[in-house]
């Protein structure tokens, strides 16, 4: 199961890459549609192995990403 | 995920928003900032160093000149100074010594801070007055055309330069240690979480703090020199990129294509400024002296509660 996920805002996006790039597992791609501005934006393309390390966050120019962990599940009894 | 930290962002800010947010002004977005500038990511490094400090964001004051990335201060949720060019250092001197309660950063472009303002950053390092300086490093003026500037590598294309630029670039990082700076480091773009680091270290400890961030213009500096994109160069960083913390100094100049030394160079503890003039002015005039800060710094305290930013 996934360990996090990413938050895309694409009305800020600039299609520069950086966070497909730089994602240590490469779960990102951007995505064959444009913005209003006519750039690609970033999708998770392998959602499963997000970390929500939040690396992509860091690295966006335009705050158009971040990346968060999942909350623990609760331990199950029994 | 990220609960506000920051007073001054809206009450409900809400959960697994960008941890960035709250220090920007959102309103102002996008930025004029081209895709694949580097600037941004360093903002992005700031707004998480500031974070991880748990320093009071009602506190910090950011300083900036004039150019693409003197428009930083413009764009932060915090108490903002857009100065003229080249004169964000005295602003902050001034602001400083006013109010020493006050964490003040300087976030300027290599013209700003080296050229025009050059010997302003001289005099700050000297005197060891209590700054955060990041010095965004596109190694041009960006803003008005991409000319060539004081830290312009040698043989670069420029709008000034357009056969190579022959003058010796300045060293940013021996310049500032040569002058007296307490802290010196150099990153890259590519280096979020050591720049993260940096910008944490220098939030938090006492003296002039300097950080050079090498960073992509992608649109006037990379073009003309046929470096590629932002991307494209983001990765030659990662390639170039040689860490070494205790390196000689000297030997930090930046080169087209040569490898970019980045490290902390520097981290050293003497006075600061104010340190300096009252213990000096306290030994020279005994009962006499009166410090002008045991009074002030109550009032100020009064101040700040009252004047919210934004
Ligand atoms: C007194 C004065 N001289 C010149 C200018 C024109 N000017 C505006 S920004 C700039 C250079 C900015 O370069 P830098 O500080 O490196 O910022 P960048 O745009 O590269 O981030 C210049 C020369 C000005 N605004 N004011
Ligand atoms: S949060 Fe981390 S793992 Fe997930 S997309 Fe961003 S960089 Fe990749
Ligand atoms: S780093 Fe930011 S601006 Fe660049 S493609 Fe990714 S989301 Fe878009
Ligand atoms: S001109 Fe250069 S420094 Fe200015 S916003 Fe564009 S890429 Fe960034
Ligand atoms: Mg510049």
């Amino acid at each position: 199961m996934a360990k996090g996920s990413v938050i895309v805002r694409p009305e800020r996006c600039k299609g520069c890459a950086f966070c497909v790039e730089f994602c240590p597992p490469r779960v990102l791609a951007l995505s064959p549609a444009f913005n209003a501005k006519g750039y690609h934006v970033p999708e998770l393309a392998d959602p499963e192995k997000c970390t929500g390390c939040d690396l992509c966050g860091m690295y966006c120019p335009d705050f158009a990403i971040h990346g968060f962990r999942f909350p623990k599940p609760a331990p199950t009894a029994g | 995920m990220s609960a506000s930290l920051n007073p001054a962002a809206p009450a409900a800010f809400p959960i697994c928003e960008n941890p960035a947010e709250q220090f920007l002004r959102s309103d102002r977005m996008p930025s004029i900032w081209c895709p694949g500038c580097g600037i941004g990511t360093t903002v992005n490094c700031f707004a998480r160093a500031l974070i991880k400090t748990g320093i009071d964001p009602k506190k910090v004051v950011i300083v900036s000149g004039i150019g693409c990335t003197g428009r930083v201060a413009g764009y932060m949720h915090l108490d903002s100074f857009h100065t003229t060019h080249g004169r964000a250092i005295p602003f902050a001197t001034g602001l400083k010594l006013a109010n020493p309660g006050l964490t003040v950063v300087v976030y300027s472009g290599d013209g700003d801070l080296a050229s025009i303002g050059g010997n302003h950053l001289i005099h700050a390092a000297r005197r060891n007055i209590d700054l955060k300086v990041v010095c965004v490093n596109n190694l041009t003026y960006s803003m008005t055309g991409g000319q060539a500037a004081a830290t312009t590598p040698r043989d670069a294309i420029t709008a000034t330069s357009p056969y190579g630029a022959y003058e010796p670039p300045l060293n940013l990082p021996h310049l500032v240690a040569a002058a007296g700076a307490s802290y010196v480091s150099r990153w890259t773009t590519y280096h979020v979480v050591q720049t993260m680091k940096a910008m944490e270290r220098m939030l938090t400890r006492r003296g002039f703090s300097f950080l050079e961030v090498i960073s992509p213009c992608p649109t006037l500096f990379q073009r003309r020199n046929r470096l590629g994109d932002g991307l494209d160069t983001m990765k030659s960083y990662k390639e170039l990129g040689a860490t070494r913390h205790n390196a000689n100094l000297a030997d930090l100049d930046m080169t087209m294509g040569g490898e970019i030394v980045i490290g902390n160079f520097v981290e050293r503890d003497r006075p600061d400024y104010l340190e300096a003039m009252q213990a000096h002015l306290r030994a020279q005039l005994q009962e006499q002296y009166v410090d002008p800060y045991e009074h002030a710094e109550a009032e100020s305290a009064l101040e700040l509660g009252e004047l919210s930013c934004g």
